[in-house]
């Protein structure tokens, strides 16, 4: 048994992972291939084959058309068997997230999800994930013949590679029929805020006073040209701003090029979302607060003050 | 309508200091708890049966402090508790931790739905609802923010990335839940008392018919390597007066050529 096998419902992350498959495939010796599921799944094998998959297998059953992780499961653990695939590589999407481990069970194998790394080490495969709260960076390996990976949607870019050309194998998949009916789908209001992809980041937490003072946040952001996002104080107490605003553990994780924490006072369950941003910096009235600890750059000082100033020299800074 | 709900002992994450040379947690002697995912497993479960009738019974693995924690999940409304203590136990990885627990629930025998959290506080991997499920041939609903019990199934409203999705599967099943479902009750003073009335088994690796190197350290499909916190290399350049540090601010985010020209 000597494969690794890319799926993930996001073309992007397949596209991803096969970028970083290639490499470890090379390092490691190994073939790469994917698995896609569903109606006109070979019509997605030629992206595939340019991102360097040298055979791309298709499954399709009227079981998968809702979703449900033990009917995913053992669709993949049929196409795993079939490939002879021991390295399952997949991306840690909520989805994911419920139909890896249920495979990796299925296999008996080791499993790890919400992967921040994934490198070769002396052959092995080692991950890194966040561990105890956010507190730490776990390395792990996997040590079961076969293994599951579920890494971060965003963690590889997706870069062609050189061949292009693979094969197409039908697989005849047996399945139970899916015990979830789909009763509605209801899309999240799109032309919210995008803080994953933000460059500039302004967060706002718990010592804001009033809803009302959002607007100076959110003007300060359009000063520098970033977004809003928050604390789960902000979204999941007061309800001042959209859950898809939370920045941390079990919300966002954003890598922007300039992070601001206003009133912010540096739990790791908020920061572990901001730790990779290139620049840091924090408004806190509190000298002792734990995020100036990880601030390039802070002020102490009341957010009342120093932001409507910061928005000044901002705005005097453009005009000059 | 009985339920079962899995709960996990872990350390008060926020009492975790680090090494700064080493880079090493201090985990030892840190009070243990009930994760904030897990409790509002149970407070669902509980709502649940205050509805329809029928009992909550909560099972959690882990160290002897167990006895005292397990109060908690009692006093906040579950009818009786199974504690899993055993040292054979110690360093399972989900797969061991999930095969506990699917023995036991096998052991427990009648159940409709069986509610977790959809992470451990510490770890939030979130593999062991979809593990447990797969050992107890069940099918399962992640992420779940909205639960209504239908007569033999349920109603699930699923929260995905870009969507929520509603969906409804036959019971039994295995359903973990997200922190917006509700918000888990203060157990008021009465309740606390009552607690340390309802019953309590505690079972070890001989009651549960499990072979010993089937969990713990010895079946453990994951190697931890290390497990440090990060390294935070950041300036630190603090400013005290506001007035000041405002303008230097601005003339550091410049040369560090993050402002939008």
């Amino acid at each position: 048994m000597s494969g690794i096998l890319v799926y993930s419902e996001l073309e992007s992350s397949t596209l991803g992972l096969l970028t970083k498959g290639r490499e470890l495939a090379a390092g490691m010796g190994k073939s790469l291939v994917v698995a896609l599921l569903g109606e006109g799944a070979a019509g997605r094998a030629d992206a595939c084959f340019a991102y360097g998959a040298s055979q791309v297998y298709v499954g399709d059953d009227p079981a998968l058309k809702v979703f449900q992780a033990s009917v995913y499961a053992s669709a993949l653990a049929q196409i795993v068997e079939r490939a002879q695939a021991d390295i399952i590589l997949t991306a840690s999407t909520r989805r994911g997230r419920e139909f890896a481990p249920r495979l990796a069970q299925k296999l008996s194998a080791g499993c790890v999800t919400d992967a921040t790394g994934l490198s070769i080490e002396n052959g092995r495969l080692v991950t890194e994930r966040r561990a105890l709260g956010g507190n730490t960076v776990s390395r792990e390996t996997i040590t079961s013949p076969q293994q599951v990976i579920a890494v971060m949607p965003k963690l590889f870019d997706a870069e062609p590679g050189d061949e292009g050309v693979g094969e197409i194998i039908e697989v005849t998949l047996a399945l139970e029929p899916s015990a979830t009916m789909l009763v509605e789908r209801r899309p999240k209001e799109a032309g919210g805020v995008n803080v994953e992809e933000a460059d500039v980041l302004v967060c706002i937490g718990r010592g804001l006073a009033e809803e009302g003072d959002l607007a100076m946040i959110q003007k300060l952001a359009d000063a520098l040209g970033g977004v809003v996002g928050c604390t789960r104080a902000i979204s999941h107490e007061y309800h001042w701003l959209s859950e898809e605003q939370m920045v941390g553990l079990s919300g966002k994780v954003s890598s922007p090029d300039l992070y601001i924490g206003i009133a912010i006072s540096g739990q790791i369950q908020h920061t572990v979302g901001i730790m990779d941003s290139k620049v840091t910096v924090a408004i806190n009235k509190d000298k002792n607060a734990p995020i100036f600890k990880m601030a390039d750059y802070g002020i102490v000082g009341d957010l009342y003050q120093v932001v409507p100033r910061l928005i000044e020299q901002l705005s005097g800074r453009a005009s000059a | 309508m009985n339920i079962i709900v899995c709960m996990k002992q872990v350390i008060d994450l926020e009492k975790i200091r680090i090494k700064p040379e080493s880079r090493q947690p201090v985990l030892d002697g840190l009070p243990v708890l009930f994760g904030d995912f897990d409790k509002c497993a149970l407070e669902e479960s509980v709502r649940i049966k205050e509805k329809q009738g029928g009992k909550v019974t909560a099972i959690a693995a882990g160290s002897a402090k167990l006895k005292d924690t397990i109060k908690e999940a009692l006093a906040i409304g579950a009818d009786e508790a199974v504690i899993l203590t055993d040292p054979a136990f110690a360093g399972s990885d989900t797969m061991g931790s999930a095969r506990l627990l699917a023995k036991a629930i096998e052991e427990i025998g009648e159940y409709d739905l069986i509610l977790l959290g959809d992470g451990s506080a510490d770890d939030y991997s979130g593999q062991v609802p979809p593990r447990l499920a797969e050992l107890l041939g069940l099918p399962q609903v992640a992420a779940v923010r909205e639960l209504e019990i239908l007569e033999d199934r349920v109603r699930a409203v699923r929260d995905l990335e870009d969507a929520l999705e509603v969906v409804e599967i036959e019971l039994p099943a295995v359903v973990s839940v997200t922190s917006e479902i509700n918000t888990p009750r203060l157990p008021p003073l009465s309740a606390i008392l009552k607690a340390g009335r309802k019953p309590v088994h505690t079972w070890a690796l001989a009651d549960l018919g499990l072979a010993a190197d089937s969990i713990g350290t010895a079946a453990s499909t994951v190697e931890v390597l290390s497990n440090l916190a990060p390294v935070q290399d950041r300036k630190e350049i603090v400013f005290e007066d506001a007035e000041e540090g405002v303008a230097e601010l601005v003339n550091a985010l410049e040369r560090e050529g993050v402002l939008e020209r």
